[in-house]
């Protein structure tokens, strides 16, 4: 036995991490997986996408009533004429919250998500639990998650798929009607769009 | 851990910021990369990776708690992605564990 063994039983050839090395090494080397690129589309997911495109939007409808109905009716048109990157990947439905109804969102079976509005989802958002509770006790959930809804309240649950992902637009906290754009969608987080929060005060 | 372990752990604090990393390890992003890449050039589309991925968080959830490892999304995400390169032909899964085996036998040091 060599003396550098006892370094060798730390690694498991099936973890995760050796996996993925091996697998990304073995694709490059077939010519199939540019590392480049892949070194680009992580930096666009880590840098470029995220909530703050949502947020705008959200930011536009409490401040036109018109851009508003255009985005309940038909998310998608409203995401091709901004030009927002990625959006035509997936289609996009906005529950509007308004008093008496609020809306969440889920993936029960993954982890779908409006990666065009959102980025990529947080990690509570892909949980066991979090997918499985909030259907089956959303107040509870919420609750947990630090909002209390009044019983009055009904919830609507709203389950991501393939084929649609959802985008809550949250309720305008009151006495922001004088800000403009930017500083509305500072208000606009990116767990008020997926329905756990409401919008921040300012 | 238990299923209320489980539970508290990541409801009672979830992350409320929208600043929160992305990924919380490199070899996360790889793997993300690595599949992005893939459908970007049209090896497969995201709903056959989703359809694996479907199935591979399902094995973990199917598991006895007292079989089964901590919940690792990323963990199902690299399952889900091995299955989709051995069904689509683009990379065989003996080859792979042979890569995989070299690497984690690697001294210390001589990895990268």
């Amino acid at each position: 036995m060599s003396s550098g063994t006892d370094h060798h039983q730390q690694i498991d050839s099936r973890s995760p991490e050796v996996r993925t090395e091996a697998l990304e090494d073995l694709l490059v080397e077939k010519g199939i997986v540019d590392r480049s690129r892949v070194d680009a589309l992580i930096d666009r997911f880590e840098n470029d996408l995220g909530p703050m495109v949502g947020a705008r939007l959200v930011a536009k409808a409490w401040i036109s009533s018109e851009f508003r109905e255009r985005l309940l009716a038909d998310a998608d048109e409203v995401l091709a004429t901004e030009d927002i990157q990625g959006a035509e990947m997936e289609h996009i439905e906005v529950k509007a919250n308004e008093p008496g109804v609020h809306n969440v969102v889920v993936c029960t079976l993954c982890s779908c998500y409006p990666w065009a509005l959102l980025g990529l989802p947080p990690n509570w958002y892909k949980s066991p639990e979090y997918r499985a509770r909030v259907v089956r006790e959303p107040r509870k959930v919420l609750s947990e998650m630090g909002l209390s809804l009044d019983a009055e309240t009904e919830v609507r649950v709203w389950d991501s798929s393939s084929e649609t992902r959802f985008l809550v637009l949250p309720e305008q906290p009151e006495g922001t009607g004088h800000l403009g754009l930017e500083e509305l969608a500072h208000l606009v987080t990116r767990d008020s769009m997926i329905g756990v929060t409401k919008a921040q005060a300012p | 851990m238990t299923e209320a372990e489980i539970l508290e752990g990541s409801l009672t604090a979830p992350p409320r910021l929208n600043g929160e990393l992305v990924f919380e390890a490199p070899w996360q992003s790889r793997a993300f990369g690595v599949t992005a890449d893939l459908v970007e050039s049209g090896c497969f589309s995201w709903e056959d990776f989703r359809i694996r991925l479907i199935v591979a968080i399902d094995a973990w959830e199917s598991t006895d708690v007292t079989e089964r490892q901590s919940w690792d999304y990323y963990t199902c995400w690299v399952s889900a992605l091995e299955q989709m390169l051995s069904d689509s032909t683009l990379l065989d899964s003996t080859e792979l564990d042979g890569r995989a085996v070299a690497y984690a036998d690697r001294p210390h040091g001589h990895d990268h």
